[in-house]
């Protein structure tokens, strides 16, 4: 497919930006406005939360949506939202450290070690940080293409612990981590097919051309 | 605030391009801008907020006395506090029941009260209002969840319903059961729980002049939201086990199943009295959020109620019989 001319991708970046940066928003308007009920922290917490897995979920879903679409060039759009996962992930730490712990670093190692829901989303956490930090160009070079992208295989990882870290966390009904869970596991099996089809292919290829012929 | 406009701009000043397209500072950037806003935020909310809050106005109570086991702290709004609670008949969304609540049917209501007692009756809620004169309780009221309340409820002790009905020396605890209403409660078409929500007290506790049925709030009958038409309050245990709603009190001779006891027994004890020595798996117990609060503040045991309560559990071991 014929990919569209640059300035439409250009303005399509700046639109999903922002985009990306509305619940946000959202969230600081409604702060300011008081508008975020009797616990706001608990939302500021959940909302910030719900969001990181949401971005997580795109970025993983930009390739198949490639694959699908034969639109090439959604790759442009995969590190931004990447990046915007990491963003939200980190307020939603940010808001445990500062707003529920008060930097009690005791406290939170005490947590991180007893509570395994607090041991998974932590995990997230620590596992997008070597992707956001290596996700310039430049480190793209310096790393290799394969190697980086070996790296960024960890956010199967990742998403995988933010999604346990949301079933660890609930009480009862299971509906809302379960459906992450549910899409994760689509957008995972996608890639297993690609990869063992793949597979499939080269096999067949080197049966019909065996190596020094 | 009118922000004045610079005369002129030195072109030094201006930010090179190259800088300010850099994804990673504005993101650092939004991050910080976000967080101070936040912060600003959250510091407005508490220092805005009126004390009376304004709402469409429910039944007048009529002839409550105020009671010497209110505390004199201050309670939430009405606002809070029928906006932010756990209901899981109507959702398990803290801000959903109240809207969800709206219509429910607390009229006609009746109470039955059988199992090991004389009198085994079935009550009608209007008698039930009339059984004892209605108290103001201003009390403490801490979640399972480490978030915290002071709530103004009207009722009786529930000691004034049990005597009524004469329990037999043989009865030794009571099981409390919700309303089962599926076309009206919208969960109980689903297994979040397992319905009829269930809840027990040793006989002691529930003849504590502490333990109150609720059927008032603000000096207003309660709202739907809390539990209309008459709840549980036992103010040194967690609020799970003020039950909603209630149909039917049985007296049994043996520990009752309980609701969130069954789901989880590591999670949720019998007991569930407050005790900030006695972690919950998923979070500490120590420290408790109080709503409209910025900062936490310490748990104390048996709610602050321990003056009161404690000596019904002496020689208990409260980590093992949580």
């Amino acid at each position: 497919m014929k990919p569209p001319p640059e300035k439409f991708v250009r303005l399509l970046k700046l639109l999903v930006f922002l985009l990306c940066l509305g619940p946000a928003c959202v969230l600081t308007w409604k702060g300011f406005h008081n508008l975020l009920g009797a616990n706001p922290i608990d939302v500021i917490t959940r909302t910030t939360g719900h969001w990181t897995l949401n971005f997580l979920l795109i970025t993983l879903a930009v390739t198949p949506l490639r694959r699908i679409t034969s639109m090439a060039w959604l790759i442009r759009f995969r590190r931004m939202i990447g990046l915007f996962a990491f963003f939200y992930g980190s307020l939603h730490l940010m808001t445990y450290v500062w707003l529920d712990k008060f930097f009690d670093v005791h406290e939170m190692l005490h947590d991180i070690a007893k509570r395994r829901f607090i041991t998974a989303g932590m995990t997230a956490w620590v596992l997008m940080l070597p992707l956001a930090l290596t996700s310039t160009a430049g480190w793209i070079r310096r790393l290799g293409g394969k190697r980086w992208r070996i790296l960024h295989r960890l956010i199967y990882l990742s998403a995988a612990a933010g999604v346990i870290h949301f079933i660890w966390l609930v009480k009862a009904d299971l509906r809302r981590p379960l459906t992450y869970g549910a899409i994760l596991a689509a957008l995972l099996i996608f890639r297993l097919i690609a990869w063992a089809r793949a597979r499939l292919r080269a096999h067949s290829a080197e049966i019909r051309e065996p190596v020094g012929t | 605030m009118l922000i004045k406009k610079p005369a002129d701009i030195p072109s030094s000043e201006i930010t090179p391009k190259s800088t300010y397209v850099n994804r990673r500072k504005f993101i650092t950037g939004a991050a910080a801008t976000l967080g101070a806003a936040l912060a600003g935020g959250y510091y407005l909310r508490n220092h805005l907020e009126s004390d009376g809050t304004v709402h469409a106005g429910g039944i007048k109570l009529s002839g409550i006395v105020k009671s010497p086991f209110s505390t004199s702290e201050k309670p939430n709004s009405f606002q809070d506090i029928t906006n932010y609670n756990n209901y899981y008949e109507f959702s398990t969304d803290k801000y959903e029941p109240n809207g969800l609540a709206k219509n429910f049917r607390t009229r006609p209501w009746t109470v039955a009260i059988d199992g090991m007692v004389k009198k085994p009756k079935k009550l009608d809620i209007d008698a039930i209002l009339k059984l004892a004169p209605l108290e103001e309780r201003i009390y403490r009221h801490r979640c399972v969840e480490g978030w915290s309340m002071v709530i103004p409820w009207v009722g009786f002790p529930l000691s004034a319903l049990i005597k009524q009905a004469e329990p037999l020396p043989s009865a030794k605890f009571v099981t409390f059961q919700t309303v089962i209403a599926p076309d009206q409660m919208p969960n109980q078409t689903r297994n979040v729980l397992d319905w009829p929500y269930v809840e027990g007290l040793r006989m002691d506790e529930a003849m504590h002049l502490l333990t109150i049925l609720a059927v008032g709030l603000y000096d207003e009958a309660l709202p739907n939201v809390d539990g209309a038409p008459l709840r549980l309050v036992v103010p040194w245990k967690y609020g799970f086990k003020g039950i909603k709603a209630i149909v039917k009190i049985s007296f049994t001779d043996s520990m009752p199943p309980t609701t969130w006891n069954k789901m989880a027994p590591d999670e949720y004890g019998f007991y569930s009295n407050v005790n900030p020595q006695k972690d919950h798996p998923r979070w500490s117990q120590a420290s408790e959020r109080r709503i409209g609060e910025f900062r936490k503040r310490p748990t104390l045991i048996f709610n602050g109620y321990a003056d009161q309560v404690a000596s019904l559990y002496s020689g208990m071991d409260l980590n093992k019989y949580y």
